[in-house]
């Protein structure tokens, strides 16, 4: 075999750290086609290949990116589709250093092929060039399917239903579709017209979305199966409960979760205020509590809106940090302060309820504990006051009791998960079944996407049984 | 979209309407609220559901304009239409029929919200003694109704231009003393929220239950925000999940009076330059 030609890896134009660090735009600009075709053509087309395993819904790895190596971009999207239903979004947001791009054999030697870089740039050529194809729909069957929930799940089960000639109405809470791809990941990371384009290519196969309809509330799950004539129900209804501290002080004007600072930067369009007519404090520093992706992106968030500040506060180490590295790169780039092995103790105060500051704790790593992480220990005598006017709390999220607490068929863990099989997502109910952060609480999109798959297909056998 | 079916004035800068909401009116219970948005770069508010008809597929609010958002909606009309319309929420009023009589009290705007309240604990057989008040005549809502469904109502006016002159917490410390606080199984009391915070300290000396409902600045309303934080008991509440009605005896109001005015300066500049552009500084309605 002809040695190969060694070519690094392609890097990603990005806007400038210090502009991008203002403005509410995509960061990495994407391949053109000369750099994607380059780094398709690293890819050593593995027999094994190694990177597949690495992907939850095992991508066809060396197929798509053999693809774009030939220039044939249409194939490539085709071949992604197979076993993804949202490659423009997991391009953007799959933590691939842990997934596929960790097992990429060129990892061992030099640096892995940039698989989620290649996988955006076949998808969004496909979006931009509007080439998506609608594909051929199975014989209707006559059976009816309710999804609950427009997130990264709800829209998998009902992209693959619909093909399988099932009719699928979704119920979303939110007045827009999409889960935490439109509330939570902000614009400069995903930006919402893709999602939308995801949205619409589901509706233009007949997927019906029905949003501001709560169940529990509007209708409750019994009522849909007994009375609207669903056959099977697909609870996708995310962990949108957000966890706060139970510190001092938690109540204080300018203290926000994390959810609640980003659907109002996001879902609401406050950084356009007053044009859009959603207020959001505009902090002058701005402390963020936590280390994983939402913290990242509210942190982020806080400098679009003008922070001269923005603070991490993170009780573990650099190397403990759950967030995406990328995002973290980001992150320290655009001049987030990252506040290590840090935890706050209460957030202070002025007469007028409003934020003044927060005393911290500096920590020290100690005793590996049961998950074999070093354990965070206070040093004693360490407190500091942080000078903060807002502090954002993004130290996770559970599922929303809501549909458990009105459907007592369905069974839930002590953390408030739903009970759901993990190779069909059948629940404790006849006929009801789950998957996404609901099951499995907080955690991917890619995650959320494959429960959905799984959970499709099981849903056709027993629609077919019925 | 979510029709407008009808409208109309009820006093200075207070509206009724109707909305077209088949899937609301079908499951509202008293208590409920809902979420709106006007249009695509509107704000999210949440309204009390005054009344229902479930027949006609209707659900009607009563609401002030006191901002941007509700101002706009004060000038929308019959026919047309709102964006967003999701409900009902929170905690339908706890309904039994008790020993003994309720007292439901309903301070400006707030006797709206109180109205469906009356109305479904008469209709399971309480005796209903119903206070109202407003700070003149003309701002004065729902007697009619409240009438209708109270076996006793008494109103008063702050000026003393209608109705017996004074605050409702003292016509409701007079009905407690006259029908003897062991004969006062609960007391309802929902308006601004320096009206509720006196009506509990009403009552707290007697030890009578009272019933306050919150109206913290909400987002989202299913509990995936935490903005409706409110100190209940020294426990923090999410008041779109676990209320909008709390025990007024252990709400911390003082906390909740100060998140109110958290977007205070973002709100008057909306206003103004509402104002500005549609009205040359003037409010639509007036
Ligand atoms: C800020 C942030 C950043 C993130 N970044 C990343 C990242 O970079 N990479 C990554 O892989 N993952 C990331 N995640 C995690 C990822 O977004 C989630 O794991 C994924 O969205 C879960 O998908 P889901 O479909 O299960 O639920 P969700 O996306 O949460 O969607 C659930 C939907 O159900 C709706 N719903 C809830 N209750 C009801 C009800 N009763 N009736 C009707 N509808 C209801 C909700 O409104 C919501 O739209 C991030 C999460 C957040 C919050
Ligand atoms: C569960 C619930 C039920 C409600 N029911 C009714 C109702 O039936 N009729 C009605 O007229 N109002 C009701 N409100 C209050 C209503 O939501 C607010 O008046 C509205 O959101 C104001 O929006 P705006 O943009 O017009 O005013 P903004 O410009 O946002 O605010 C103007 C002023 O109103 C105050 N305000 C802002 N938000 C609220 C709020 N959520 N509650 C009280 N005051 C607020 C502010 O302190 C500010 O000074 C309810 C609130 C809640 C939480
Ligand atoms: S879906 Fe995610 S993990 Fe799988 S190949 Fe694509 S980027 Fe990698
Ligand atoms: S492991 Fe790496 S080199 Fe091998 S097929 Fe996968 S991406 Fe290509
Ligand atoms: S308004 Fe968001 S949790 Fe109550």
């Amino acid at each position: 075999m002809a040695p190969r030609e060694k070519t690094p890896r392609q890097p990603m134009p990005e806007q400038e750290p210090k502009v991008r660090a203002r403005n509410f735009d995509e960061v990495p600009l994407g391949y053109s086609h000369e750099t994607a075709i380059k780094e398709a053509k690293r890819c050593l087309q593995c027999k094994k290949p190694k990177c597949r395993q690495g992907c939850p819904v095992e991508v066809l790895i060396p197929q798509f990116i053999g693809k774009i190596a030939e220039g044939d971009f249409a194939g490539a999207a085709k071949t992604l589709k197979e076993k993804n239903s949202l490659p423009a979004v997991c391009g953007r947001v799959c933590p691939q250093e842990t997934q596929c791009e960790e097992l990429c054999i060129l990892g061992k030697k030099e640096e892995p092929v940039a698989i989620g870089r290649l996988e955006r740039f076949a998808a969004d050529w496909e979006r931009n060039e509007g080439k998506v194809e609608i594909p051929e729909l199975a014989p209707a069957t006559g059976k009816k399917v309710a999804v609950i929930g427009a997130g990264p799940a709800g829209l998998t089960v009902a992209g693959d239903l619909i093909k399988m000639g099932h009719e699928v109405t979704i119920f979303e809470a939110l007045h827009k579709p999409g889960g935490v791809l439109v509330y939570g990941i902000p614009e400069f990371r995903l930006p919402k017209a893709i999602v939308q384009a995801e949205v619409e290519y589901l509706k233009s196969m007949g997927v019906k979305i029905q949003v501001n309809a709560v169940i529990g509330k509007t209708r409750t799950l019994q009522e849909l199966m007994e009375e609207d004539g669903f056959d099977a129900v697909f609870v996708g209804s995310g962990a949108g409960l957000p966890t706060f501290m139970g510190i001092d002080g938690e109540n204080l004007n300018g203290v926000y979760s994390a959810n609640e600072y980003l659907t109002r930067s996001n879902l609401m369009k406050a950084y356009l205020f007053p044009e859009y007519d959603t207020p959001v404090a505009r902090g002058k520093r701005v402390a963020t509590l936590g280390g994983g992706n939402v913290a990242m992106d509210s942190a982020r968030t806080a400098l679009r809106l003008g922070a001269e500040a923005s603070i991490c506060v993170y009780r573990r180490g650099r190397e403990e940090m759950p967030a995406r590295s990328e995002e973290i790169h980001h992150a320290e780039e655009e001049g987030v302060q990252l506040n290590l092995l840090t935890n706050p103790i209460r957030i202070i105060g002025d007469e007028m309820g409003r934020v003044s500051g927060m005393e911290c704790i500096q920590m020290e790593l100690g005793e590996p504990d049961d998950s074999g992480r070093r354990r965070p220990q206070p040093i004693k005598g360490s407190e500091f006051v942080l000078e903060v006017d807002t502090v954002v709390i993004a130290i996770g999220n559970s599922p929303n009791p809501l549909i458990p607490a009105t459907t007592p068929a369905i069974e839930t863990s002590k953390w408030g998960t739903i009970i759901a099989d993990e190779e069909t997502g059948k629940t404790t109910m006849e006929g009801v079944y789950a998957g996404g952060d609901v099951v499995t609480g907080a955690a991917t999109v890619i995650l959320a996407m494959g429960a959905g798959r799984k959970a499709a297909t099981a849903i056709d056998e027993y629609l077919k049984g019925k | 979209m979510f029709e407008i079916v009808s409208k109309e004035k009820l006093g200075p800068a207070v509206f009724r309407m109707d909305i077209a909401a088949p899937d609301i009116a079908r499951k509202h219970q008293a208590g409920n609220f809902i979420m709106l948005r006007i249009n695509e770069e509107g704000e999210r508010i949440p309204l009390t559901v005054a009344d229902k008809d479930a027949e006609k597929g209707t659900v009607t609010l009563v609401f002030q304009a006191v901002g941007k958002t509700s101002a706009e909606l004060a000038e929308l009309c019959e026919g047309d239409s709102l964006l967003d319309f999701v409900g009902p929420l929170g905690k339908p009023t706890h309904i039994e029929k008790f020993n003994g009589v309720v007292v439901c009290v309903g301070g400006g705007i707030g006797v709206a919200p109180v109205h469906p309240i009356a109305c479904a604990l008469k209709d399971i057989g309480n005796r209903v003694i119903s206070i109202i008040g407003a700070r003149s005549k003309e701002l004065l809502i729902m007697e009619e109704e409240m009438k209708a469904t109270s076996d006793e109502l008494i109103v008063c006016t702050d000026d003393g231009s209608y109705g017996k002159q004074g605050f409702v917490t003292e016509a409701l410390d007079e009905v407690i003393r006259r029908e003897g606080k062991e004969n006062v199984a609960l007391v309802v009391a929902i308006g601004p929220v320096p009206m509720m915070r006196f009506c509990a300290k009403t009552t707290e000396p007697y030890g009578v239950h009272t019933e306050v409902s919150l109206n913290p600045i909400m987002v989202d309303a299913t509990g995936m925000c935490g903005a409706c934080r409110v100190t209940v008991g020294g426990e923090t509440k999410f008041a779109c999940v676990d209320g909008p009605e709390f025990d007024g005896h252990k709400v911390d109001f003082d906390e909740l009076t100060k998140r109110l005015a958290m977007y205070k300066e973002s709100e008057a500049r909306a206003m103004k330059i509402y104002e500005e552009a549609s009205h040359g500084g003037k409010r639509c309605w007036e």
